[in-house]
């Protein structure tokens, strides 16, 4: 998988996300103005987990119960990812009817194919690409008329983004968790749904940008100019809330 | 490197596919400038807090009702 940065930038995060911890304010301040590493005297930060990564030690052993008949294990399994997998759905139907049905057609669905789900690979990923089908699935039957996704869009890579306002030092600490969530909530929503859908799975879920293109039926430079364009444009939007402010 | 090409090049520079080369002139750029550097800082924490949000909690009746769901399956699987 390709890794980001950004997330290795927030260090011990990783062992947090492992706890089930994760607390938005707990990130590691962060200068946004501070000059880039120079490549001669200081090399990138050495690779941590992405917290995808970090796969709870239980979860092989679970999956393998599941797989042999385990109720329980199952549903343990739920519990761990019934809020990541519906914000998944929400975000890509934005509408809360589908992406509730959509969650519960990808549990139902996994748990009668768990046969046929490899070991080798990561449960969780296997588990969003089945609920990333029936959350597209839900968006067709509402739309129909929709431009599919694999249509040409003007991604417009080249463009140099105007506003280059700086942010403040852990600009996130400036909200409550709620307020910060509906921040970012807003702001995935707004952007056009080529764009919305390659972001939850790249940068939010961290499929690599194969397993984006895969999954989407996408070609691997179509989702990263997609995904370049989402990230420029969710800076763009986030810059409004968490621009520096004249005291700091 | 110019401010153009550096924005052509910043989805592989996000996520370190540049060959050394290159990244070593962008890196160079963003020495000399405070816009570009700004862009590429503020891109990376926009990816780290979203790559780093905690989902809400499911609304309850939303959880209620796909473990309703779960249970009349499982219970149909193993009876």
């Amino acid at each position: 998988m390709i890794s980001k940065p950004q997330c290795r930038l927030a260090r011990g995060l990783c062992a947090m996300w492992a706890a089930h911890s994760f607390k938005m304010n707990a990130m590691v301040p962060f200068s946004m103005d501070e000059p880039m590493s120079s490549p001669k005297t200081n090399p990138m930060p050495s690779r941590q987990p992405l917290p995808s990564q970090v796969v709870k030690e239980d979860e092989p052993q679970l999956v393998a119960a599941a797989q042999a008949g385990d109720v329980e294990a199952f549903e343990t399994l739920v519990e761990r990812y019934e809020r990541k997998i519906f914000r998944l759905t929400m975000n890509i139907t934005q509408n809360r009817e589908d992406a509730e049905d959509a969650m519960q057609e990808a549990f139902l669905k996994a748990y009668e194919h768990l046969a046929e789900f490899q070991r080798n690979s990561r449960f969780y990923t296997w588990l969003v690409r089945i609920a990333v089908n029936q959350a597209l699935m839900k968006l067709r039957k509402r739309r129909p008329n929709q431009i599919s996704l694999d249509a040409e869009v003007d991604t417009g890579e080249d463009t140099i983004p105007r506003d280059v306002e700086d942010w403040g030092p852990s600009p996130e600490e400036r909200y409550g968790r709620v307020e910060l969530s509906d921040i970012l909530s807003a702001a995935i929503s707004d952007l056009d749904e080529p764009f919305r859908i390659v972001f939850q799975l790249r940068d939010i879920e961290e499929l690599s940008t194969e397993e984006t293109a895969e999954a989407l039926g996408l070609s691997v430079p179509a989702v990263k100019s997609r995904l370049l364009r989402a990230r420029l444009k969710l800076r763009q939007k986030l810059s409004r809330h968490f621009r520096r402010s004249d005291n700091q | 490197m110019n401010c153009k090409s550096l924005v052509i090049e910043l989805e592989h520079y996000l996520d370190e596919e540049l060959d050394p080369a290159i990244r070593a002139s962008i890196e160079e750029h963003l020495l000399k400038c405070k816009k570009c550097r700004i862009i590429v800082n503020t891109c990376k924490k926009t990816i780290e807090i979203y790559c780093n949000s905690e989902p809400a909690p499911l609304p309850d009746e939303t959880r209620m009702r796909l473990h309703d769901a779960l249970a009349k399956r499982l219970k149909r699987a193993h009876p």
